[in-house]
């Protein structure tokens, strides 16, 4: 069984209002629900595993700031800066994903305007990603 | 995708009442669980947005990250108490998280006690770590430390 077929946990999905074709031969398959869960559960684990990873850095502090700083060092690195959009990333879409599931579990009216979540859900992301794609970059780039 | 495994985590019962145990005889474990995640994430969309915002948008973002930095915020409070309750409600919503994904994918009940062992270990290890660091945090280490208690 599919995740988001429906069968263990409804909550989850996205089922659209209208049953629709999907078009042979084209990469997505799946309703909304599907990927979007997949992702929730993908970046809820990056989060996860970045945050045990960061309080031990975290903790440096009390080692020297010597030591501290050496390390914070490398979150300066444009590498790990690229790194860093994709977390960001990550969290913006786990966090208002996140509210689009409570939504749809709390308003009474949530489960009728799954679409239109799902939309708003990828215009905060966007509205919020961007500008601070180009404001860290610029720091990370030495604008 | 069809070879992923169904999800195992068990139904959740949305009854509140009979003393602690739903009708089938289960306690409200899940029902709790369920609700702490949604109420959990509300609040953390303040503290980790909040969070990032203040150390990577605001001033030189990261480029202003070091030691005085953490000093700086720290010398308030608000911070700490704001970093504490992140650590907290950022942990127990990924250990729940972590929990359910590992029902639903570890087949063996074996494999599904050890991984909840070394993830309840963890996760007892960085919420420990991380209260102490911010109740412990000491900004005169940096000799160079222009902050007043340090004087
Ligand atoms: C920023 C605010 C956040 C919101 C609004 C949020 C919301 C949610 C919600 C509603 C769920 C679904 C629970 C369920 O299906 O029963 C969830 C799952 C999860 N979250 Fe978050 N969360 C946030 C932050 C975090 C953080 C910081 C972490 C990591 C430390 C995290 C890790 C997870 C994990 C691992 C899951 C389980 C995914 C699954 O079962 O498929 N979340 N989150
Ligand atoms: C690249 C992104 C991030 C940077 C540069 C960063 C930076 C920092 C810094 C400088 C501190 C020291 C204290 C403070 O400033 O409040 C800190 C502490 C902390 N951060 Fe972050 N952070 C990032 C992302 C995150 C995320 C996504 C989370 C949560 C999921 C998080 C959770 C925490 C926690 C819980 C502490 C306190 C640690 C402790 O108790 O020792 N951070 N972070």
């Amino acid at each position: 069984m599919v995740p988001g077929s429906g069968l263990s946990s409804d909550r989850r999905i996205g089922l659209p209002s209208k049953p629709r074709i999907i078009p042979p031969g084209t990469l997505y398959r799946g309703h909304e629900g599907m990927w979007s869960w997949v992702a929730h559960r993908i970046t809820g684990v990056g989060i996860f595993f970045f945050l045990l990873v960061h309080v031990l850095d975290t903790a440096l502090v009390r080692v020297s700031p010597e030591a501290y700083n050496e390390v914070i060092g490398t979150y300066k690195n444009p590498v790990v800066g690229l790194m860093e959009v994709g977390l960001v990333g990550a969290i913006l879409f786990h966090a208002f994903n996140g509210i689009r599931l409570i939504l749809v579990d709390f308003w009474a009216k949530g489960p009728r305007h799954q679409r239109k979540l799902m939309i708003a859900v990828g215009i905060i992301w966007v509205v919020l990603f961007v500008p601070f794609v180009i404001r860290h970059l610029s720091h990370v780039f030495g604008g | 995708m069809s070879d992923i495994a169904a999800p195992r985590s068990s139904t959740r019962s949305r009854s509140l009442k009979g003393g602690g145990r739903n009708r089938s005889g289960q306690t409200n474990f899940e029902l709790y669980s369920w609700l702490f995640m949604r109420l959990s994430g509300l609040a953390l969309v303040v503290l980790v947005l909040g969070h990032l915002f203040t150390n990577l948008m605001l001033g030189g973002g990261i480029t202003a990250l070091d030691f005085g930095f953490v000093a700086g915020k720290w010398a308030n409070p608000l911070w700490q108490v704001w970093d504490l309750l992140m650590l907290w409600l950022a942990m127990l919503h990924g250990s729940n998280g972590m929990r359910t994904i590992i029902n639903d994918y570890a087949e063996k009940d074996q494999t599904r006690f050890w991984l909840k062992a070394l993830l309840i270990t963890a996760a007892i290890v960085i919420v420990v770590l991380g209260t102490l660091v911010i109740f412990t945090f000491d900004p005169c280490l940096d000799p160079s430390s222009t902050l007043s208690v340090c004087k």
